[in-house]
């Protein structure tokens, strides 16, 4: 522990004082609000967070919006009723002696998953949120101090911009307000309305024109309290002629309370601009038989605002118990590129009703969504893809490719995807199939001597490689054991 | 010592009896050859070894090294040295040979408990071995079978093989499909593994391969048993006469 503590203390001193200058650390004296949604509750947060008029004045509309929503009801799942007034909305960080002692208390489960992705003792004391342990894997990242300041330097230097969100709004309210609830207004769905009342922090990143961000940025680097990850928020701007790769969530599986989690990510381009976005999602999925497990109502949405930009969203989804999410790109400036590239992975009782819409505005647009869907146990799973063809998008292209996969037979595999075109010359290409895992493959497998999980996994990786491709390197070698971990026990 | 030791095996293939009391014996280092009409239970043999679902043992024994094979399950047989190259080697889209033959290897050893070998070294053992095949590194690269021709997935059984260095093997017509150069290739690479204390079956229709891997023993299978044992000689022999006689003893 000792040395992980080390680091955290010589990482804060890096930034002068108490306070990582680039804002990696939100580290306000908390003070915490009951149980319950009202409107106290929002300007409680609002205050807590000393933010500007202008902020408290739209998440109070988007709370008077979200109390006259309906629930969306048009995805397949079949959600239980949430009682939105028995969640917490701005809590305390569990005390010490409420967390488990030491790692002899965690769920042997958990343990052993962590054990098979090979995570270092330390870094399965943060996840597992043991008593003492750092609020965030800095070591997992920050090797050593020099690391953490080289990566620091280097961003400063480039001019980009990378923090906690509620500390962008004190130190760039100019770019916040210009962007913030650009792609996703505060009334867009239910889940984004909540999100936009109360949402405690998320990341902020802006990349100015012409720099290419040099490394991957990653959710990892940035230092949160306990419990933000419910309700976060995320804005991403490229400005004219930037690049930034930007990877969202691990692969271990965080210990978690929070059964709702309705996060909205924002994304931006400019003229020339690329942002390639990566996320790994393996939030508790609960137990075979369905019990627990987090509900995963996720906003994601892109705008190509400028000509030739381009925004490119990649998704492994293994975990939550349910997962609704579409990834999208408005493809606004004329020659734009949008793609979605995914894998979603259901096993026992999972439900997911995940896809993308790509809407095509501009001239020349083109986009490509590449979806494969792993349904195994008793769980349900739907690709739901919505491409439209507005009359202004002159030659338009579209490819989509939708392959799911069934192991068992007891799963179920849906695809519903939504075509609308208004432009002629524009073009539509959708290919989808659906098969099962089979059982000469498998044998083939076995009668070479790999153990039946070893063989699904590898078969299934097969089956995802496209998206596996592109994947950063750093995330991909995970994300790959932990394709084979999410279907344990679906064979035999 | 016997290796493999087949003792009165029975097995039934979804309700229907397929083998009906097969008794077969091989020493180590000793290449035996197995031929028989279509449908006679040759595959099936190889299956019921190899463990496959399915293919249900009814009843008899088989001991392969001195252990109970039949108490084995399919990865485990595979494991302690049994090897079936496929009549109908399988495809696998997306995953690259390397990859697959990686962790096929990396099971083995872990069973032996020896150290599994990193990508680096495997390649390189990996690449020496595709060599002797005539296969080069973009094939190797490729997924398994998949826009393999016929002739290239049995060359790539073939390497699998080698690779995987098993004490028993059973070939199940890897010389069908074959041209006259790639038969010669594929019997060189199961005659550089011929050893004194490995044993070979070979199931086939042709003599020609016979040629090349000049068998211990041939026997034939017919109607789910073995009806008739001989030497090489025997290959020729049926090769002028057909399996007439043994069909209608059936
Ligand atoms: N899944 C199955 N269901 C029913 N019958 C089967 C099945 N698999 C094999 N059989 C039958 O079992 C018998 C033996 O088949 P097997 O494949 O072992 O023959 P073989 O000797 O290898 O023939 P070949 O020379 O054509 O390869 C055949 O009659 C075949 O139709
Ligand atoms: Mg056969």
């Amino acid at each position: 522990m000792a040395a992980t503590t080390e680091t955290i203390e010589q990482v804060k001193e890096l930034g002068g004082g108490d306070k990582y200058k680039h804002g990696f650390v939100t580290d306000i004296e908390m003070e915490f609000a009951p149980k319950g949604l009202n409107e106290d509750i929002v300007r409680f947060i609002s205050a807590k967070k000393e933010e500007p008029e202008w902020l408290l004045e739209w998440r109070l509309k988007a709370f008077e919006r979200w109390k006259t929503m309906p629930e969306p009801d048009w995805a397949k799942l079949d959600v239980p009723p949430i009682d939105y007034n028995d969640i917490y909305y701005f809590a305390a960080p569990k005390r010490d002696e409420d967390k488990p002692q030491s790692l002899d208390e965690v769920d042997p489960k958990l343990l052993e998953t962590y054990a098979k992705l090979g995570i270092p003792l330390k870094e399965q004391e943060v996840l597992a949120g043991v008593a003492g342990a750092p609020t965030v894997a800095v070591d997992a990242v920050f090797d050593s101090v020099s690391v953490a300041t080289t990566y620091r330097k280097t961003l400063e230097e480039k001019g980009i911009i990378f923090c906690s969100i509620s500390e962008a709004v004190h130190t760039h309210p100019e770019l916040v307000k210009k962007y913030l609830g650009s792609v996703v207004p505060y009334s867009d769905n239910k889940h984004a309305c909540l999100n936009s009342a109360v949402f405690t922090d998320g990341s902020f990143v802006y990349i100015p024109k012409g720099v290419r961000c040099p490394m991957e940025l990653s959710t990892y680097f940035r230092i949160n309290a306990e419990n933000t990850g419910q309700f976060e928020r995320t804005l991403i701007v490229a400005d004219e002629g930037s690049y930034v790769s930007y990877l969202e969530g691990c692969t271990a599986p965080q210990r978690d309370e929070n059964q709702l989690h309705a996060a909205v990510v924002e994304l931006v381009t400019l003229d020339d601009a690329e942002i390639k976005y990566s996320t790994v999602q393996n939030w508790y999925p609960g137990d075979e038989e369905g019990r627990g497990g987090i509900y995963n109502f996720v906003t994601k949405r892109g705008a190509c605002r400028g000509r030739n930009s381009k925004i490119s969203w990649t998704q492994v989804e293994t975990g939550s118990a349910i997962t609704w999410k579409y990834p999208s790109c408005i493809l606004q400036g004329d020659n734009s590129v949008g793609e979605f590239y995914s894998v979603a992975i259901t096993n026992n009782r999972q439900q997911a009703d995940t896809g993308t819409k790509m809407i095509h505005l501009g001239k020349n647009t083109r986009s490509k969504i590449i979806s494969k869907g792993i349904s195994a146990g008793r769980s349900q799973q739907t690709y739901r893809g919505l491409v439209r063809m507005s009359p202004k998008a002159e030659s338009a292209r579209n490819y989509t490719q939708c392959d799911s996969l069934l192991i068992g037979d007891q799963c179920g595999a849906h695809t519903t995807p939504y075509i609308e075109s208004r432009n002629a010359s524009a073009k539509v290409e959708h290919e989808a199939t659906t098969s099962k895992i089979s059982e000469d493959q498998l044998f083939y497998c076995l009668q070479r001597g790999m153990s039946e999980e070893d063989a699904v996994s590898l078969i299934v990786n097969g089956f995802c490689k496209e998206v596996m491709q592109t994947l950063p390197m750093e995330f991909a070698v995970e994300a790959q054991k932990l394709i084979g971990i999410s279907l344990e026990g679906s064979v035999g | 010592m016997s290796l493999l030791e087949i003792k009165d095996l029975q097995a039934t293939v979804g309700e229907k009896q397929i083998l009906k009391g097969l008794n077969l014996t091989l020493r180590p280092g000793e290449v035996h050859a197995i031929m028989g009409p279509n449908g006679a239970g040759k595959s099936t043999l190889g299956y019921s070894l190899a463990g496959r679902d399915g293919y249900e043992v009814t009843g008899g024994s088989v001991t392969f090294d001195g252990k109970d094979l039949l108490e084995m399950d399919p990865s485990e047989r595979a494991n302690e040295g049994l090897f079936l190259a496929f009549q109908y080697p399988v495809e696998i889209p997306g995953v690259a040979g390397t990859t697959f033959l990686k962790h096929a290897l990396n099971a083995k050893r872990r069973h032996h408990g020896e150290e599994e070998l990193d990508g680096l070294e495997f390649v390189k053992f990996l690449r020496g071995k595709a060599k002797e095949l005539g296969m080069n590194d973009e094939m190797l690269k490729r997924p398994v079978n998949v826009g393999f021709s016929g002739g290239e997935k049995k060359r790539n059984e073939t390497l699998q093989m080698s690779v995987l260095e098993p004490k028993l093997a059973v070939l199940d017509e890897t010389d069908s499909g074959l041209d006259i150069d790639a038969l010669r290739v594929v019997a060189d690479g199961v005659n550089r593994l011929r050893s004194p204390d490995r044993a070979i079956l070979v199931i086939t229709h042709y003599q020609r391969l016979l040629d090349y891997l000049v068998p211990d023993f041939v026997h034939v299978l017919a109607d789910g048993k073995i009806v008739k044992s001989g030497d090489k000689s025997l290959a020729l022999e049926l090769e002028e006469k057909g399996y007439a006689e043994f069909v209608s003893a059936a």
